[in-house]
């Protein structure tokens, strides 16, 4: 065996300071083994070394949060018995270099956290970061990217309802692939993952073992750069069949009460799922690593637990609970041994081939791991931008047609297309809308589901940015009618180790952490990617924020399209006319200047809650939140959804008209009501202090202003759909 | 002249469907199998008559295109 | 009217096939596994959609071998009623229950949308509760739903009267726009399309529920 000395350590990424550490616990030289163990449990993925300091500052608490970070996933009360278990992880790296493999195993992952938890899967989520569409890579990723996604969650038969896709230069080199799994379980049905019981068997169920992305833990902790991109580690390869087969055992043995506790084998495999275990239930284990059932030949103590083979999982069972579970797994074709038991020594003890190969202490390598106040450098303030001042060279329906085009905002239903939506025959609004929304199995509940960040936002200003994504998460939940609950996180950032980075981080999360706050939306489970760089190119930073809601009667709810001519469009919310870091400026005026909206936390939730107190009272049917492109996006997005078009009053004096129709100012919702209800919904504002005003009429097959000429649905629809097909195309 | 371009997975990488493939082998009494290995065939003309260049070329686009050389390898053989 | 539903491993639609027949009939159906090797005493069996065995080899291929589809075969040579759809279908056509085959998608992506079938063929059992020339909206969801048949098939197929709908915008590239096809005695019947996903005004529509409610009318 090699023999482990400072270099070797410094090989698998851990620090001078951190190997000493390492002697002084355990009194003497590691082994190989147990360097890999150390080097892979105190990586950034697992550890969470540099970001540790800060996620203590996001609220976590409510009361119907039954279970927030730490576990598997978040578990969340939602009533009659019944929790929603949710959680958001990143697969980045893997992704970029195996775009197929990396994006599909990284849903099976987020999914295998869910029903680890006891709890099956109902949807799936996810947000995609590109580089420039003429990046000669872009195409190729997102093509992969999307057949991995799709291949995966398809096969499970779980729907992928939801998503948001950007574009951007920073991602040339690191895309991000983020994925979000929901599942629903019984309250009293929730498993957690503390190895408990002394002399309990430890038992490994799934796929063999094989040498799949031995330091895939590692590698997503260190940079990129054009070397590692050549190394090429060995990819893990996705099985959804077999993660289909491990879903549906793991939940029928778990309708008895032989699991004691149970965890996926995530990154870092055996390692860290047994640490994990042995570490929340305060004891030790064993195991004979000869028994772990393996598909290759010759593998060594330290492959094996440094294996990421995929479709796994660890799991403790009480005593004489064994056969039983066997005989589960073996009627879905699944491997299962028991490869060890639960001690009370406080120390992983490993043996293969009748050899101890391992003996270490758990608390120090799994609760007690380094944390790193890493130095912060603030970003530098943004300088605001006067919307007056803007350039405007395009009419107003010109510079919507010239944005509907661009990639950030064209339809991807090219993208969702390739998703099954509508699996489980509980989708009520898949991809397309302002949030997803599914019903509960057998009630009339739904869950309203969306994720949501804006990178631009995050690196002009970083809190308002952090501050931002959580405000127009909830505001999502909101616009479908739904009480916003709890959020996931995925924090995507550059590498830690720079003061500016680290600035991000930390001011990100004190951003995130006052909308929690405000808007009663704390964070339940979440996942942190640092190191997304390449050769020294930070990506734009990546909060990515994952919400749930609940909608308590599904027939109480709202979507973006309208169904008839002659309703009133009304606006809710102040209009400023921000400019700054928006889409116009960045695509008509080609600047990315300025400071991001701010997000006004009382206002933002005086008119949130004023509008899904409206849809509750069934006042409300139409309703769109404001995001991206601002107001005349949104309504062109309306009147695409209906296929019915709109005459639009012009802007009203003492506003910027080019802040009027494109500035991205926060909090605001766009309603089509009726007569009737016009009126009782301009009185309730009134009551309720919201500014609400018309600014215009549905009917007709075009889009139009007042004063101007009018521009037909089909060639904004053309624009909208047309640009992600022929660019996909262009490719082949 | 005709090459024909094996591409398979490079060994250890995981072959869902072939072990997939194998276990219902023996679920229908082919009880003697003792692997399965799934590889994708190509041949292709190429209208060259230098046997070399035809190789070059044949190799080239294995690489390029038809094997994923994160998860594959591949030969090439002369066929006629 | 019984039904019992068919679980291969990687079935994925089965719960949703049930809840629609248990709607129709207002009987929780049978659920059977893939290794039994005896059906129980019923009226329908319904092969549900998903991806049985990964869709390795081909799709269906290995499903159709499982135990379970000889006493399917039988019961359908008794004249038992059989719905496959989506996988269930390729299931058919691998067991050799219907003719021709399902390769990959014209586009070769999956394809996820709602569509429009004409009910080419509404007599049957399948189809009898629906209105002459009535269209239906449906989901489909699938990446090798691409219909395919010789020649000398396709004419008999046509000339029998066993093509129960076709797609109105072809979404796959299947030939003669086939979505679904009847077996020769007209009482198996498979489809790409999921009328099972369209049986709730809720999720956008019901006109799914035709096919559940003929079989009730013609097992009435």
């Amino acid at each position: 065996m090699t023999e482990v000395n400072q270099a070797v350590a410094a090989e698998h990424g851990l620090s001078a300071d951190e190997y000493a550490e390492i002697l002084r616990i355990l009194g003497r030289v590691p082994n190989l083994v147990e360097l890999g163990i150390f080097s892979v449990m105190w990586s950034e993925h697992c550890s969470y070394k540099s970001s540790k300091a800060h996620l203590k500052r996001l609220p976590t608490e409510a009361p119907w949060v039954v279970c927030g970070p730490g576990e598997n996933a978040g578990v969340v009360d939602i009533g009659d018995g019944q929790v929603v278990v949710f959680k958001m992880e990143s697969h980045n790296h893997p992704s970029f270099i195996e775009p197929y493999q990396g994006a599909a195993t990284g849903v099976g992952g987020i999914m295998r956290d869910v029903f680890t938890m006891g709890a099956r899967p109902v949807a799936m989520l996810n947000a995609l970061r590109f580089g420039e569409p003429s990046h000669p890579k872009t195409r190729h990723l997102i093509a992969g990217v999307v057949a991995g996604i799709g291949g995966y969650g398809n096969c499970m038969g779980i729907p992928t309802v939801g998503g948001e896709i950007n574009f951007h230069k920073s991602f040339n080199g690191n895309i991000l692939v983020n994925a979000m799994c929901v599942g629903v379980a019984e309250a009293d049905k929730v498993f957690y993952a503390a190895a408990a019981g002394i002399g309990n068997p430890v038992v490994y169920v799934g796929a063999k073992t094989g040498r799949d992305g031995i330091h895939g833990a590692t590698m997503a902790s260190a940079e990129f750069s054009e070397e590692t991109e050549a190394k090429r580690p060995t990819v893990q390869v996705g099985d959804p069949f077999k993660e289909k087969l491990l879903l549906e055992a793991c939940l029928e043995l778990m309708a008895s009460d032989a699991i004691v506790a149970i965890q996926d084998m995530g990154a870092a495999g055996l390692t860290s799922s047994s640490f994990e275990m042995a570490s929340r239930g305060g004891t030790g284990i064993e195991l004979d690593l000869s028994r772990v059932p393996m598909r290759e030949t010759g593998m060594t103590p330290y492959e094996i637990m440094l294996s990421e083979s995929q479709e796994r999982m660890l799991m403790v069972l009480r005593q004489g609970a064994e056969d039983e579970a066997a005989a589960v797994f073996r009627k879905w074709d699944l491997d299962v041994a028991t490869i060890g038991r639960v001690t009370d020594t406080g120390r992983m003890v490993l043996s293969f081939a009748g050899e101890v190969v391992a003996d270490v202490p758990i608390a120090p390598v799994a609760g007690a791991s380094p944390v790193y106040e890493r130095p912060i450098e603030p970003s530098p303030p943004p300088v605001p931008v006067v919307s007056a001042r803007v350039p405007s060279p395009l009419a107003p329906l010109d510079a919507l047609q010239k944005l509907l085009a661009t990639p950030d905002l064209v339809s991807k239903r090219w993208v969702w297309e390739q998703y099954d939506s509508t699996v489980g025959a509980d989708t009520l609004a898949g991809p397309g809308g302002d949030a997803a929304v599914v019903r509960v199995h057998g009630t009339q509940k739904a869950l309203a589901l969306s994720v949501d960040c804006t990178p631009r936002y995050v690196e002009a200003d970083p809190k308002m940015g952090g501050c931002q994504a959580v405000a127009e998460t909830w505001r999502n939940l909101i616009a479908v009618g739904a009480t916003p609950l709890a959020i996931t996180d995925c924090m995507n950032f550059g590498n830690p180790e720079r003061p500016r980075i680290m600035g991000q981080f930390a001011a990100a999360i004190d951003g995130m952490a006052e909308a929690c706050r405000a808007l009663d939306f704390p964070v339940v489970s979440g996942n942190v990617s640092l190191y997304n760089e390449t050769d020294g190119r930070a990506i734009q930073p990546t909060p990515g924020i994952g919400g749930v809601g609940l909608l308590a009667d599904l027939t109480r709810r709202a979507t973006i399209a309208y169904d008839q001519d002659g309703l009133t469009l009304l606006l809710v919310g102040e209009c400023f006319g921000w400019l700054g870091c928006s889409l116009y400026l960045r695509e008509i005026v080609q600047s990315e200047d300025g400071a991001p909206p701010p997000v006004e936390l009382e206002a933002e939730k005086r008119n949130g809650l004023f509008v899904r107190e409206l849809i509750e009272q069934g006042l409300l049917r139409t309703c769109h939140d404001l995001a991206d492109g601002g107001l005349l996006v949104a309504l062109a997005e309306m009147a695409l959804a209906s296929n019915i078009g709109m005459r639009l009053e012009a802007p009203p004096s003492g506003v910027n008209p080019t802040g009027w129709w494109f500035g991205e100012d926060q909090g605001r919702y766009v309603l089509a009501v009726d007569r009737d209800q016009r009126k009782a919904v301009l009185d309730a504002a009134k009551a309720a202090g919201v500014l609400v005003r018309a600014i215009g009429q549905t009917g007709g097959d075009d889009l139009g202003i007042a004063g101007q000429s009018a521009v037909s649905l089909a060639t904004l629809r053309a624009l909208s759909e047309g640009w992600l097909p022929a660019y996909m195309e262009a490719g082949q | 002249m005709k090459v024909k371009i094996t591409v398979s997975l490079r060994t250890g990488v995981l072959d869902p469907a072939a072990e997939t493939i194998h276990r219902s082998m023996g679920q229908l009494g082919f009880e003697a199998v003792t692997s399965v290995v799934q590889r994708r065939v190509f041949e292709v003309d190429i209208a060259k008559s230098d046997r070399d260049a035809v190789l070059a070329e044949a190799h080239a686009m294995a690489d390029k295109l038809l094997a994923n050389p994160v998860i594959e390898t591949f030969t090439v053989d002369l066929v006629e | 009217m019984r039904v019992a539903v068919v679980t291969f491993p990687g079935s994925n639609c089965d719960r949703d096939l049930a809840v629609a027949f248990a709607r129709a009939t207002g009987r929780i159906p049978k659920r059977v596994w893939h290794a039994d090797s005896e059906l129980p005493s019923v009226d329908v069996v319904g092969l549900p959609g998903g991806f049985s065995y990964g869709d390795y080899l081909r799709c269906g291929a290995i499903a159709a071998r499982s135990p379970i589809m000889r006493a399917v075969a039988d019961f359908a040579a008794r004249g038992g009623r059989v719905l496959g759809i989506c996988n269930g279908f390729q299931i058919l056509t691998e067991a050799g229950l219907l003719p021709g085959a399902l390769i990959g998608n014209r586009d070769r992506r999956f394809v996820s949308r709602w569509v429009e079938l004409d009910v080419t063929h509404p007599d049957s059992d399948f189809t009898r509760a629906g209105k002459a020339g009535q269209r239906l909206r449906v989901p489909i969801a699938h990446h090798d739903g691409n219909y395919t048949a010789d020649a000398e098939t396709l004419a008999r197929l046509e000339g029998d009267g066993r093509v129960a709908f076709r797609y109105v915008d072809n979404p796959n590239g299947s030939a003669h726009d086939i979505a679904g096809i009847l077996s020769a005695g007209g009482n198996v019947l498979g489809l790409m399309p999921h009328p099972e996903r369209a049986i709730d005004k809720a999720l956008g529509g019901t006109d799914g529920s035709v096919v559940f409610r003929s079989l009730v009318e013609a097992l009435a």
